[in-house]
């Protein structure tokens, strides 16, 4: 019997390809849409029940495949495991990267559970990011997908060798013209859509003003200040900011000044010149092992502090109760509390963690 | 197949399905015609007129036919707001299909005042609350006969009653009872009332609105005459003459389906209760439409207990869709006071007298499987 494979579609290309992809290489296959939030939550003012434009392209391209497809209401728990923690993080001053949870809380555990419990063997997603079993080790690697540019690993380091063994990434190898040539030819009605840029509960980018909705709190003005606690200037309520700002600061100062960090306590976001805002260490709680358990000894990789970096060569070394520490052999800018820190040794996904040191 | 999803739609009454194909086929004709296939059409709806009117007490020229319960809520609620210029204050109740407590939401952005009356546990309509809200602004109050999602059947005269000594109108969305259950609008001082022939047997795209003598509403299609001029456009003649003949049928057996429902419905009810650990009933036990059950499963989605029924062949329902064809929480079991997991874990099965025994007993020992399996993961 053939094995069974949801697939998950946000409505987009990548991941209409995916199911392409795992139906063509012999998955019986199921598309899914998560609904992940109701438009009241997020502050969208639209009539229509959360992303229905692209739920209409996920159900026409499962349609035209000929495979079933079904939309799951997981608002609730997208509320409690996402919405509450990115809230939570930006209150305490972090800047949290959402994603991150989404895999790790909803499709690789929320989805991956409900498609056990009917008879589903795997779920596939349409991230750029490879799977393979690694006979020597006993273990499933993740490594970075073959488009460099497109690699999806750093918002999965979360998966746990079981998930990993349930899991496909059928565009790993793909490079994105691929992907939309696939489309294309399929003749699928998202070919030619754009990719999706922003947190999708946040589609406009402001997050401060999401936040402020969502929990129907103020959240008060307070000081610039600079590192010997000058007062610079007032700032507009302290989730706003993010480590490495410059812009939208509304100041004029005489030299360029950039967010260093938020003191939550005294309501202060604290700038500097960007020269202070390199660091080289850093420490990394609820640490998840990819490529092996928690070695004893330090080792070398390259770490992945934001989406958006290079990783770069440091030191790695585990500590107790989840934590790891990394030293950079040069040092990195902005390094922010509440983001992910990857550690990788060439294609191979280490692990990784939250940043909660810097 | 096993189809426990006779709130959503029902099988097509068979004499109904073909009349149907009679006036689709062999006669195709336009009823306003001035030839005999268009008479013949016409003579259908009229026919039909009567066996509606008469299935609920009324009289033919009170029967206007739509295109089915929602046209209907819509019609009545948006045409009797524009009546008035003084009376802006509708009562209707947090149990309501959406085609009422949408129009309600819509009314109240054009300036209504409307109030959602509680319900209890059971989901009564507490009857002390709307004599509470009625007053000289009310000009409308629309409580439903029965309710779709947990079955529980209204004390519509009492209700009708209080509405009428108040001066207001009553309407009653009686989707889920036409058919089912006694209804009549004479005895029950109805003066608007809302069905939709696929729920009895009818085809799907095709209802009525009753309208009281004396109530002159506006139209709700502007057009030819149709409907005496209040609801435009060439009639659905295949789906009318239809609607006729299952509601006919439906009225000839209801009391003979009535007793047999409730004993299916019973025994589905007492099996899972019985035999399956964590469950418990929704809406009244007593005063409940003769196939309706609803049931929460403790620490069961209904997403993935309507996915395993379906692998079993069994077909049940929770809750509504939104447009995008996700289930929402229902408002019904929010209103009958269940926290929002149990709403999460609760599955609709509605019979219909097609039904048998084996069904039921089959139901119950998927039922029983599927939970073991689910909880013992």
């Amino acid at each position: 019997m053939a094995k069974k494979a949801i697939v998950a579609m946000s409505g987009g290309v990548d991941s209409s390809v995916a199911l392409y992809l795992v139906k063509e290489a012999g998955y019986e296959a199921m598309g899914v849409t998560l609904k992940l939030y109701e438009n009241e939550t997020v502050g969208i003012k639209d009539k229509t029940c959360c992303s229905l434009a692209d739920m209409e392209d996920a159900r026409s391209v499962a349609y035209k495949m000929g495979v079933p497809y079904r939309v799951f209401n997981f608002s609730d728990d997208f509320e409690q495991e996402v919405i509450d923690r990115f809230v939570a993080a930006y209150e305490k001053g972090w800047t949290p990267n959402p994603c991150i949870d989404c895999n790790r809380y909803i499709k690789f555990k929320k989805l991956y559970e409900r498609a056990r419990d009917i008879g589903y063997d795997y779920v596939a997603t349409g991230h750029y990011a490879r799977v393979e079993y690694d006979e020597a080790s006993g273990r499933y690697l993740l490594k970075k997908a073959t488009d460099n540019h497109k690699d999806q690993t750093y918002v999965l380091y979360s998966l746990t060798q079981d998930q990993l063994a349930h899991t496909l990434f059928p565009l790993g190898g793909m490079v994105k013209d691929e992907t939309r040539e696939i489309a294309e030819d399929q003749g699928f009605i998202n070919a030619r859509k754009r990719d999706s840029q922003d947190i999708c509960f946040v589609p406009d980018g402001d997050y401060a003003g999401f936040i402020e909705n969502f929990t129907g709190k103020e959240y008060p003005e307070g000081d610039f200040v600079d590192q010997d606690g000058n007062v610079l200037g007032r700032h507009k309520g302290i989730i706003g900011y993010t480590t490495g700002q410059r812009k939208g600061l509304g100041l004029a100062l005489p030299h360029p000044m950039y967010v260093k960090e938020k003191d939550v306590e005294h309501n202060r976001v604290v700038l500097a010149p960007n020269e202070e805002l390199f660091t080289t260490e850093l420490k990394v709680s609820d640490f998840n092992w990819i490529a092996f358990e928690k070695p004893d000894a330090p080792f070398r990789g390259e770490v992945k502090v934001r989406y958006s970096q290079k990783a770069a060569p440091a030191t790695i070394t585990a500590g107790d109760d989840g934590t790891v520490s990394i030293v950079f052999d040069e040092p990195e800018r902005a390094v922010t509390k509440g983001q992910a820190a990857v550690v990788y040794q060439g294609d191979n996904v280490v692990g990784g963690g939250t940043i909660t040191e810097v | 197949m096993i189809y426990l999803d006779n709130g959503a739609t029902t099988e097509m009454d068979e004499k109904a399905l073909v009349r149907m194909v009679y006036f689709l086929k062999s006669n195709y004709g336009n009823p306003l015609s001035q030839y005999s296939i268009g008479e013949e059409a016409s003579r259908a709806v009229e026919a039909a007129r009567i066996q509606v009117a008469q299935a609920i007490g009324a009289s033919p020229s009170e029967i206007y036919f739509t295109s089915g319960g929602s046209e209907s809520d819509n019609w009545a609620l948006t045409a009797m707001a524009n009546m008035y210029q003084k009376k802006r204050h509708i009562i209707t109740t947090a149990i309501e299909h959406p085609a009422v407590i949408n129009t309600c939401k819509y009314l109240e952005k054009q300036g209504f005042r409307v109030t959602y009356l509680p319900v209890s546990g059971d989901g009564f309509v507490d009857v002390e609350a709307l004599r509470a809200a009625l007053d000289e602004e009310t000009c409308l109050v629309s409580v439903m006969t029965a309710n779709n999602e947990i079955g529980t059947i209204q004390p519509i005269e009492e209700i009708a009653d209080i509405v009428r000594t108040s001066g207001a109108w009553f309407h009653t969305d009686a989707v889920q009872a036409v058919g089912h259950i006694p209804v009549d609008v004479e005895k029950m001082h109805i003066d608007m009332l809302s069905a939709s022939a696929h729920k009895f047997g009818g085809a799907k795209g095709s209802g009525f609105l009753y309208i009281r003598k004396g109530l002159d509403l506006e139209p709700f299609v502007h057009g030819g005459g149709q409907e005496h001029g209040k609801r435009a456009g060439t009639h659905n003649v295949p789906a009318i003459a239809a609607m006729g003949q299952a509601i006919k049928d439906a009225e000839k057996d209801m009391s003979v389906r009535m007793v047999y429902e409730r004993k299916l419905r019973d025994t589905l009810i007492d099996r899972i209760l019985d035999e399956i650990p964590g469950t418990r009933l929704n809406g009244s036990r007593d005063d409940r439409l003769p196939g309706n059950v609803n049931i929460t499963f403790d620490g069961i989605e209904n997403e993935t207990m309507l996915f395993r029924l379906d692998a079993k062949g069994i077909c049940a329902s929770a809750g509504s869709a939104c447009s995008a064809g996700a289930i929402e929480p229902s408002h019904v079991l929010r209103a009958i006071g269940l926290p929002d997991s149990e709403i999460r874990d609760s599955v609709r099965f509605t019979l219909s007298y097609r039904n048998t025994m084996e069904d039921i007993n089959n139901t119950v020992e998927a039922l029983k499987e599927i939970c073991r399996d689910l909880r013992s993961r």
